[in-house]
């Protein structure tokens, strides 16, 4: 038999476990390089654990910690929760700490914390985002979480590839939130239940860094525990002028003759704007299908929606636009980094002309902790990743998930609209 | 010491138990014990009255998919279950089992299984015998190191009696 190659979160494996090399399915334990850590799922998890065995943390420097949830504080729970969070970091002498700097999902690569090839673990499910610079990082609970603050380590069931290729330049108006709600309406939630998903093809070749965070962020969507892009210029011109070192990317690509599980093939020149209906990303389909549905808010915020390349897809948008009457467009940069790249390069200023209402950088109304939340029976369209029932306010409250694009030019008309028309041909990013 | 762990009942289940199922959201914010006791009611309402420490679940596909909540493989610990061998498991899920003490195994032939069967599971061997029919079923197995933290009741309980025995944290390699 000959041997085949490795698969990249193979190769990432192999290395973290001290071994030459991993088969899918094998369980190893693992040397963690870094470990995430938010507000809600952090400190006050896994502090009470620690106590029990006394114990601090193997190695401060590779702890950074996030506050984004609960931030700014709006009751005292939060602002006790926040105040914890400080006091924990202070007391283990974590020195990298972002308090209140935006979502931990965009600071952490924005901060210059991840180089190709590391092996991370992230509190929090949307993890599989640090896969868009070759790192293998995945989501991690509570107790999980103790252990590696303990030991340093971890253990993993090396998984199988599944590999989702992009061919083609998308349509002016289309972008990566729109191909990865496809991929969820195609593969389904579960649709890489214990695998990692890889994108690649000449698509995502093409798209900067953030639109590529996009498709490793959703691929929490598919169930996937890691959305993993291999690392090419466009990782290492981030990573550099994010002050990180790209370390040695070349090492960190799979080989061509690697098995992979699967290999599914996507054209992008031929996708429509996406919109997926509550309450579930898989329900999702063309703009045609619900446009028209008033809405009574238009959010663009998260992890997922709101990087400085998703501001400009809206500012796209509404230049020389109002949002419509009796809609509301809320926009929470995902970062400070963010607000402060689009108040210098015009488009906050584009952004708020039309009308729309800046907020603090932070998870806000994602996940419903944060302000701009939704009353029975509101409809919103939102730039987040996920529209499960009552994650975004009330029961019957209905989240329609799109890209930037869309959620613009929907707060434009008051109702789920094609973008489309809204942009010069060729105007796409 | 035999690595087999004593024999149990199967309760069987189908493919996609979420959890949801496991840790039904509106019980979430009470007290444990309550979310534990309604565990699985809305495919067995007896399940969580019925089921008796040792015994095992049988399941399809993606057992345990959904969101990260601990709570779903800590309610079936906590109701005494042993194992659980299934075809396949959400990821997260099958962390969180075999972090906080629940064997889980991956079995491709849990089909065969019938409810109330009695089964013997050895996860460092990778078979589970059905003591009912006298058929084997491979399962994967669970590396030595990875077995010491599941018997030892968990990832903290483990690394606890580490700690009081005076080892290290990291095995040499
Ligand atoms: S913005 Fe939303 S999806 Fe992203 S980390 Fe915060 S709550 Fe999670």
């Amino acid at each position: 038999m000959t041997a085949m190659g490795a698969t990249l979160v193979e190769k990432i494996i192999a290395r973290a476990a001290g071994v030459d090399r991993v088969t899918p399915g094998d369980i190893v334990t693992c040397r963690v390089d870094l470990a995430m850590m938010h507000d809600s799922g952090g400190p006050r998890r896994v502090q009470p654990l620690l106590e029990r065995l006394g114990r601090g943390i193997w190695d401060p420097e590779r702890v950074v910690v996030i506050s984004d949830h609960y931030v700014p504080a709006v009751d005292a729970e939060s602002a006790a929760i926040l105040d914890g969070t400080r006091k924990w970091v202070a007391r283990h002498g974590v020195r990298h700490f972002h308090d209140m700097q935006g979502i931990c999902h965009v600071v952490l690569p924005e901060r210059g914390h991840l180089r190709p090839g590391m092996f991370v673990v992230g509190g929090d499910s949307h993890s599989p985002t640090g896969g868009a610079f070759g790192c293998f990082m995945f989501g991690i609970g509570a107790t999980d979480m103790a252990g590696v603050l303990i030991t340093g380590e971890t253990w993993v069931t090396v998984p199988d590839t599944i590999r989702l290729d992009w061919d083609g330049a998308l349509p002016a108006g289309v972008c990566a939130k729109d191909m990865m709600l496809h991929l969820c309406a195609r593969l389904g939630m579960g649709g890489a239940a214990q695998q990692v998903v890889q994108y690649g093809g000449n698509t995502v070749d093409a798209l900067p860094m953030q639109e590529r965070m996009t498709l490793s962020n959703m691929a929490a969507e598919l169930g996937a525990q890691c959305g993993l892009i291999e690392a090419d210029e466009t990782t290492v011109d981030y990573i550099r002028s994010a002050g990180g070192d790209p370390g040695d990317p070349v090492a960190w690509r799979g080989d061509d003759d690697a098995a992979v599980m699967a290999r599914h093939r996507f054209d992008a020149s031929t996708l429509a704007p996406q919109v997926a209906a509550p309450h579930s990303p898989a329900n999702a389909g063309d703009v045609a299908v619900h446009e028209g549905t008033p809405v009574h808010q238009a959010y663009i915020g998260a992890c997922t929606g709101a990087k400085l390349e998703d501001l400009r897809m809206a500012a796209a948008v509404l230049s020389g636009q109002r949002v419509a009457k009796g809609t509301r467009l809320l926009l929470a940069p995902a970062s400070t980094r963010t607000t402060l790249a689009a108040a210098q390069d015009g488009t906050l200023a584009t952004l708020i002309e039309a009308g729309a209402i800046l907020m603090p950088s932070g998870c806000g109304a994602c996940a419903g902790y944060g302000a701009g939340v939704l009353t029975e029976d509101e409809v919103c369209i939102s730039s987040t990743a996920r529209n499960f029932r009552g994650r975004m306010g009330a029961a019957s409250s209905q989240v329609f998930l799109a890209s930037p694009y869309t959620v613009a030019a929907s707060a434009v008309t008051g109702r789920i609209t094609d973008p489309r028309g809204f942009l010069e041909p060729g105007a796409g990013v | 010491m035999s690595s087999e762990q004593a024999p149990g009942r199967a309760w069987v289940f189908g493919d996609d138990v979420n959890t949801d199922l496991l840790a039904p959201g509106a019980y979430m914010k009470g007290p444990f014990e309550m979310l534990a006791s309604h565990c699985l009611e809305a495919v067995d309402p007896m399940f969580a009255q019925q089921v008796q420490a040792g015994d095992m679940i049988v399941a399809g596909e993606n057992f345990g998919i959904g969101s990260s909540r601990e709570q779903a493989a800590q309610a079936l610990k906590h109701l005494g279950v042993s194992a659980v061998l299934a075809r396949s498991f959400g990821g997260i899920f099958f962390r969180n089992a075999l972090n906080l003490g629940l064997v889980a195994l991956t079995c491709p032939d849990s089909g065969r299984i019938r409810a109330g069967d009695r089964l013997a599971v050895d996860a460092a061997v990778g078979a589970v015998d059905n003591l009912s029919t006298g058929e084997r079923y491979p399962c994967n197995r669970l590396p030595p190191k990875l077995l010491d933290m599941v018997r030892d009741g968990g990832l903290i309980a483990h690394l606890e009696k580490r700690q009081s025995n005076g080892k290290p944290d990291q095995d040499e390699r």
